[in-house]
């Protein structure tokens, strides 16, 4: 569990700003949602605390240090897509993390510490409910199983925060509640501290426990990379609130509008 | 009537319409060599069927007067030695090359232009610089293959592994794996059965180059033997000798094929080609 802060912080690229001066602290053990029109920056903000992307300006700590400039085993990732390893089952998949810190050379364990492996990842398949699945590959699983898959691989190092991109953007509604209890569940259970990026604001909305909208609050109609995206809206969700959700679906709708005007210019 | 683009023949009707060709060019060569000859039981340009059959089996069996081998065997050891040698080595070269570039951007920086530049060498060209460098034996020949394919297979499993999806990498270390590690637990596996395929596209280059080079200075081989007889415009060796090349470089085709279909059940790309 880990808290993390953003102070002035920017993004750019080139000439485009992507975030301007966002300022966020988020205690260890929330989870936060994030919403927004497409292109407005959520994934590059994700990516910068992936330690993907470095900010242009400003500071990111990860427990009041700066954040690391490379991914490493304290934040875990779920993607949309492309999240497993095609070339490895999916006990193999959830095994690999066990793997790669039990032998830096070979990346491959034998005797008992790959029956250890195995076990422990096991388990992990278990609590996602894909035990059944254990020696399929990732392309014989459905799309919902490939990302139960996702979270347990991701679960593996126990990270301190746990980052999904969009993960359930390509699932059926009936699945997707499925995703939501399922992740709820970890979440409660192991204290992470999530950032979730969806684009379906229901979720955004029911699933966490504050709330992000990222939009731009300035706009140059002749130069549409000229201003970033910002926190428009940061709303605890213990006190939910019918109105305020009129009113930010409202905002993203008109966000999305203008995005497309802009890139249709 | 259904457009043709959407009929398809069935099984039987398919095989049958795959051999068809075969069955044609067969009976095209079978009708124009027994008018041949006809006019002249001596003509050499057309061998019957059963001349070449009696010439292919003395070239297999039975020891030569000049030399007591068996031709056909001593110059497929040779050729298969050479070819396998020059491939072994460019897809061992290629492998590591390509993972190296596609991954690391230091590396990509300083060697991506150089293996393109490379690359677009005619491998042929460069046949009288090898066998000036290496002398006429074995290594000049292997030298060829190498020169003509390796940097092909350098330049597409880099490309592979550029392809991978970076979502792959960021997860990897996110699961604590080192760069050497990314190497060997991700790409490798991922990138191995692309080079197999690459290996099978390359594989008529290497024919080429190995025949080219024994044509030219050889004491046995494949490559050599039709160039040696031609001189006598000994149809009835050539031919069969084509034939059998044939025979050899579709058998490594489907060998690969397989190779690639056992080891690695996950991959599905590449099986159209
Ligand atoms: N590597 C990059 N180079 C240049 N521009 C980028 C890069 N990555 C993202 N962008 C731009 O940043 C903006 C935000 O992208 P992104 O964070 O993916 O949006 P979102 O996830 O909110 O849909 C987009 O306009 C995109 O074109
Ligand atoms: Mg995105």
């Amino acid at each position: 569990m880990s808290a993390v802060t953003a102070r002035n912080l920017w993004k750019e690229y080139d000439s485009d700003v992507v975030l301007e001066n966002i300022d966020l602290h988020v205690p260890a053990g929330e989870f936060v949602t994030i919403v927004g029109a497409s292109g407005c920056g959520k994934s590059t903000f994700l990516r910068m605390l992936l330690g993907e992307e470095s900010p242009t300006r400003g500071e990111l700590l990860l427990d009041d240090a700066p954040m690391p400039a490379e991914p490493g085993p304290d934040r875990g990732v779920v993607f949309q897509k492309y999240s497993v390893f095609p070339h490895l089952t999916a006990l193999k998949n959830v095994m690999v993390a066990d793997e790669l810190a039990g032998a830096r050379l070979t990346g491959r364990l034998f005797g008992s510490a790959r029956r250890q492996a195995r076990e422990r990842a096991m388990d992990m398949l278990q609590a996602v409910g894909l035990d059944h699945a254990a020696d399929k590959y990732p392309s014989e699983l459905s799309g919902g199983m490939q990302q139960r898959l996702a979270i347990a691989q991701a679960l593996m190092k126990d990270p301190k925060v746990l980052l999904l991109d969009e993960p359930f953007g390509a699932l059926d509604p009936g699945i997707r509640k499925d995703m939501h209890a399922l992740i709820l569940d970890l979440w409660q259970r192991r204290g992470l501290t999530v950032f979730l990026v969806t684009h379906d604001l229901q979720e955004g909305f029911t699933l966490g426990s504050r709330l992000l909208v990222f939009d731009k609050v300035r706009h140059d109609p002749q130069a549409p990379g000229a201003y970033g995206a910002n926190i428009t809206y940061d709303i605890p969700l213990q006190r939910q609130n019918p109105a305020l959700y009129d009113e930010v679906r409202e905002r993203v709708a008109a966000a999305e509008q203008e995005t497309l005007k802009e890139s249709t210019r | 009537m259904k457009r043709i683009i959407n009929q398809t023949p069935n099984r039987p009707t398919g095989l049958a319409l795959g051999l068809l060709p075969f069955v044609l060019v067969l009976l095209v060569y079978m009708v124009a060599s027994a008018a041949r000859l006809a006019e002249n039981p001596n003509d050499p340009l057309l061998p019957s069927l059963s001349a070449m059959a009696e010439s292919f089996q003395r070239l297999a069996t039975e020891p030569s007067r000049r030399t007591g081998d068996l031709v056909l065997w001593v110059d497929t050891a040779a050729s298969l030695t050479r070819l396998g040698l020059g491939v072994l080595i460019s897809m061992a070269m290629g492998l590591m090359v390509g993972i190296l570039t596609g991954l690391i951007p230091y590396v990509r920086r300083a060697f991506s232009p150089f293996v393109a530049v490379l690359s677009m060498i005619p491998p042929l060209a460069m046949l009288p610089i090898l066998f000036i460098a290496f002398g006429v034996g074995e290594l000049a020949k292997v030298m060829l293959i190498i020169f003509g394919i390796a940097p092909f297979i350098m330049r597409d499993v880099q490309q592979r592994v550029e392809e991978l999806p970076t979502e792959q990498l960021v997860k990897a270390q996110t699961l604590g794996a080192s760069t050497w590690q990314i190497m060997l637990r991700v790409v490798l596996p991922q990138v191995f059965p692309r080079l197999l395929d690459a290996t099978r596209l390359a594989l008529g280059s290497a024919w080429l180059f190995l025949i080219a080079s024994e044509a030219i200075a050889a004491t046995e081989g494949l490559g050599y033997r039709i160039f040696l007889v031609r001189r006598y415009l000994d149809m009835e060796t050539i031919l069969p000798y084509v034939a059998w090349i044939t025979l050899l470089a579709f058998t490594a085709d489907i060998l690969l094929r397989l190779i690639t279909r056992y080891c690695f059940p996950w991959y599905g790309g590449g099986r159209s080609r």
